[in-house]
């Protein structure tokens, strides 16, 4: 007998569509305190007279680190995953992981726009039944207009 | 911060400088604030429970945060992460406070990465790494990979 497969039309409707732009200014504050929550003493996030004098000019943010996000990826991230579970996702999740592509630095001052949609979802099926895989992905847009990072997670709904 | 790294002083094979890391339920008070994931998951023991997980675990984000800091330290300042990434196999269970500052004895998580591949690609000197974390046990909890263009000796 076959099962009903958990990629529900409302399902399929959310794939590649991005959610609202989110826009906002990476703050210096914000970047150090990132920088003693992993015990990373890099001169380069912490010591602002430091960063001033090396090449990027300004406190720069830790490899993942794209500004405090409340406003940006993290938490946009977690509400399209709740719009999934919404509209049909089984509803325990786990955080499969997270590929990430730097293409320009990112630094205090820096205004990102962040994009988020869901580029893919896929049912498969494990040791413990069937579960979705959704790769969720987020853009950051600088101030110049370039993309200075492109993050793609990973989340399984079980 | 080491010294800086050259391509030419890589080979496949070599080994990435280890990092030592404890985390501790402090830390992930800390990095909640940080990072803005306030999942009580990993600070709220009954709801760990009601989620079938025995104690708060460490954040994913925060392993894949200590991977991020053993490539740039190792690097050094003139090399450029230009990838990274990493699976949330296993969970990691933080140590407890005994002091307000000071965790218990137990656990001590490394990160490690090992040489994979090393190329020249659009004018760039590119090393390719396999990276985890590791807990006490030696299992690797978080695997992953990572590149880094690397300054060069013969261009300067």
């Amino acid at each position: 007998m076959a099962e009903a497969s958990m990629m529900t039309d409302e399902l399929k409707k959310l794939i590649g569509v991005p959610g609202e732009a989110i826009t906002y200014k990476v703050e210096e504050g914000a970047i150090q305190r990132y920088a003693q929550a992993i015990g990373d003493p890099n001169p380069l996030y912490n010591d602002v007279e430091y960063a001033a004098r090396s090449k990027h000019g300004r406190v720069m943010c830790p490899p993942g680190f794209t500004g405090w996000p409340v406003k940006a990826s993290g938490v946009s991230m977690f509400k399209l995953v709740e719009a999934l579970v919404k509209a049909g996702a089984p509803p325990r999740l786990l955080d499969g992981g997270i590929e990430y592509e730097f293409l320009a630095p990112i630094g205090a001052g820096d205004v990102l726009t962040a994009t988020t949609k869901v580029a893919d979802m896929i049912e498969k099926e494990g040791k413990s039944g069937k579960f979705l895989l959704a790769t969720v992905e987020t853009t950051f847009v600088n101030q110049n207009g370039e993309v200075a990072v492109r993050a793609q997670a990973s989340f399984i709904n079980r | 911060m080491a010294k800086q790294l050259y391509y030419e002083d890589v080979d496949v094979g070599a080994e990435v400088t280890p990092l030592a890391k404890i985390a501790t339920t402090r830390m992930l008070v800390q990095w909640a604030g940080a990072s803005g994931d306030f999942n009580p998951l990993h600070y709220d023991e009954d709801f760990g429970k009601s989620q079938g997980v025995s104690a708060p675990i460490v954040h994913g984000a925060l392993k894949r945060a200590w991977l991020g800091h053993l490539m740039t330290d190792w690097i050094g300042e003139q090399g450029v992460l230009k990838k990274l990434s990493c699976q949330y196999r296993g969970m990691d269970y933080p140590r407890k406070m005994k002091t307000m500052e000071q965790p218990h004895d137990g656990e001590t998580w490394w990160c490690k990465g090992k040489v994979s591949r090393k190329y020249e690609e659009g004018g760039e000197h590119l090393i390719e790494c396999e990276i985890w974390v590791e807990n006490g046990n030696g299992e690797k909890t978080t695997p992953g990979s990572a590149v880094v263009a690397l300054p060069s000796r013969s261009k300067g």
